[in-house]
């Protein structure tokens, strides 16, 4: 089933990426070339076959529950575009002109 | 082709007109640096020095460095330097202290920028280190620089890097592969003696394979992938770059084992790798995978080179096994939905809102993530972002996602039954040795096609070794060695027999010094 430009853009919108026309025209192009590839697995008959998440088997990891120091505030905004009295700024998403 | 050549000394015996004691270093091993700086014969300083130097020569024509780190190099060689001073010895300062090392740059490093080649993180300063980083750096090691690598590890030739491709030492014209092309072209060139790159689906191998570099993707779970910027967290996993097996066994020792921040990083018993290089191969039983010599693609010299390797290891003892792998078809499949799906979902962290670049003229929060992201990616992560984001979304969670991992299943056991009857598998690492820069960059299918001998190995979780077998038309060829879960001791053991037999002269890389025409 192949994909059309609606599919691609609905993609976009749920990967967050503001994607041009000429994008979305190339995407429907490369992406369905590559699903066409990968939709031999839809040929496959894996029913009753266990899905493998990981390679190698591994139960819960527990650590002792004791506090360690973590990444301290001021570490943690170094990287920050924009930042105000220790905290992420980002445009308004409540009330007036909020987005969302 | 190249004008200027440098052929320094070692291992082709004939160095260049007006050598100096330190123009040799550049491809000694890890442990001849180790020896002769241990020794007195050289200090760290000068080590570091030596191949600061030699950057500054031949990086701007092969563009194999991010960011070079001249501080931190000459603070971590005084403290050798001092440490030696004070009367520590080998026991104490280890067999990798004074080797120059550098790191793909997806891995973080205190004081260094960690970008992932990506526009998005140009400007991102690491927060706190990687922990294979910071053990190889806790070995005494001198820390040169953050490596080229693709966008965020999407791709096999480095050609999708944001900062432009790095070209590969042996032929400029060509690709040195990818993801970790970077990491493989610093070994190749002589600018570091031991880089570590990551491996999704064979970006340690396949710039190994096109380098003539020994590259080593570990057991899933042997490494800490803590501080490594995740691409597909189910196959990722942390591997060195060198010029000998022995040099990638002393990495391996040196980064392996648990780590309390990476719940996946498995507790196994301490193995010298090192040690396991000196085991006879006699009694190794060495599998190839017939089907997989006979793929449509595969260049025919490179098959002769699987065959002739298996060959060498029967003539000094090992037994040989034939075997088939079935499901090496679907694995591509398979890996281009789980690695896209699970890195869709990893890279959802990059949204301009914490770090990163922020879009500047957004109406609202949306926007943000919407121009933050479409600006800040290259075409090939959109792709795979793409790619990942529809086969988990509703609807196409199970025929997609759901398939695939039942189709990981599948590989998986096809390896289980390989190794239950074998110690080591040889196969392939790439169909062809490198291409040229731009030849497969307009269609990202067939750049995912190079990837096939590749791919299943993560998939299944074991181990892979490119290990170069010789030069084909002037460009390194190689074979995979593969072990079973946490079986590198045997892969170690096969891989250094091979290298003994087959002598591959990565000293006589045609590395131009930095002022030739190209």
């Amino acid at each position: 089933m192949a994909l059309t430009e609606a599919d691609v853009r609905h993609v976009a919108l749920l990967a967050r990426l503001g994607l041009t026309d000429a994008q979305v025209a190339g995407l429907k192009t490369e992406l369905n070339s590559i699903l066409e590839h990968i939709d031999q697995l839809q040929h496959l008959d894996l029913d009753g076959v266990e899905p493998t998440t990981h390679a190698v088997p591994l139960t819960n990891a527990m650590r002792d529950d004791v506090v360690v120091p973590g990444l301290s505030q001021a570490r943690a905004l170094e990287n920050a575009p924009e930042q105000r009295d220790g905290a992420f700024l980002i445009p308004r998403i409540v009330g007036p002109g909020g987005g969302a | 082709m190249m004008s200027a050549v440098n052929m320094p000394g070692a291992g082709v015996g004939a160095a260049g007109a007006g050598a100096t004691a330190t123009d040799e270093l550049f491809f000694l091993t890890a442990d001849e640096i180790n020896a002769r700086v241990l020794s007195g014969d050289l200090t760290a300083r000068q080590v570091a020095d030596a191949f600061l130097a030699r950057i500054d020569a031949v990086d701007p024509e092969l563009h194999i460095f991010n960011q070079v780190t001249p501080e931190l190099a000459r603070t971590a060689a005084d403290a050798i330097d001092a440490a030696i001073a004070g009367g520590a010895d080998a026991d104490e300062l280890g067999p990798l202290a004074g080797v120059p090392v550098a790191f793909k740059d997806n891995m973080n490093l205190l004081g260094t920028r960690t970008t992932c080649s990506s526009r998005i993180l140009e400007n991102y300063e690491s927060v706190y280190d990687c922990t294979a980083v910071r053990r190889l750096l806790d070995a005494h090691t001198i820390p040169l620089g953050k490596l080229n690598m693709d966008e965020f590890a999407f791709g096999s030739s480095t050609e999708n890097s944001a900062f432009g491709p790095t070209k590969n030492p042996w032929d400029p014209t060509r690709v040195p592969g990818g993801s970790s092309g970077g990491s493989g072209a610093c070994v190749a060139a002589g600018l570091a003696t031991i880089t570590l790159g990551s491996d999704t689906g064979g970006s340690i191998r396949q710039p190994g394979c096109f380098t003539g570099t020994v590259a080593l993707k570990p057991t899933y779970g042997r490494v800490s992938r803590y501080g490594c910027v995740a691409f597909a967290s189910s196959l990722d996993q942390i591997g060195p770059f060198a010029h000998t097996v022995r040099d990638a066994a002393y990495t391996l020792n040196a980064i392996c084992g648990h780590d309390p921040h990476d719940a996946t990083s498995v507790d196994a018993p301490a193995q010298d790798f090192a040690a396991a290089c000196d085991l006879d191969p006699a009694g190794l039983r060495v599998a190839i995978a017939t089907d997989m010599l006979e793929r449509a693609g595969l260049d025919p010299r490179i098959k002769q080179g699987v065959l002739d390797a298996a060959e060498m290891l029967s003539r000094a003892g090992a037994e040989i096994v034939e075997v088939t792998l079935p499901s090496t078809d679907y694995g591509l499949s398979a890996y281009y939905i789980v690695g896209p799906a699970e890195a869709s979902s990893n890279l959802a962290r990059f949204d301009g809102i914490r770090y990163g670049v922020r879009a500047t003229d957004a109406d609202d929060v949306m926007d943000l993530y919407f121009r933050s992201r479409a600006q800040g990616f290259g075409p090939e992560t959109i792709r795979r972002i793409m790619i990942g984001t529809y086969a988990l979304s509703a609807g196409y969670y199970d025929a997609y996602y759901g398939q695939a991992q039942k189709a990981r299943t599948v590989i998986k056991g096809d390896y289980d039954r390989v190794f239950a009857q074998a110690d080591v598998l040889l196969t392939p690492t790439s169909p062809t040795t490198a291409f040229a820069i731009g030849e497969k960059s307009s269609d990202p299918l067939e750049m995912y096609l190079s990837d096939i001998f590749t791919i299943p190995i993560n998939l299944a979780g074991v181990a892979g070794m490119s290990v170069p077998t010789t030069l084909i038309d002037g460009l390194p060829s190689s074979v995979q060695v593969i072990c079973g879960h946490f079986n590198e001791r045997q892969l170690f053991r096969a891989a250094a027999a091979l290298e003994r037999a087959l002598d591959f002269p990565y000293a006589s890389v045609p590395v131009a010094t930095g002022t030739a025409g190209n």
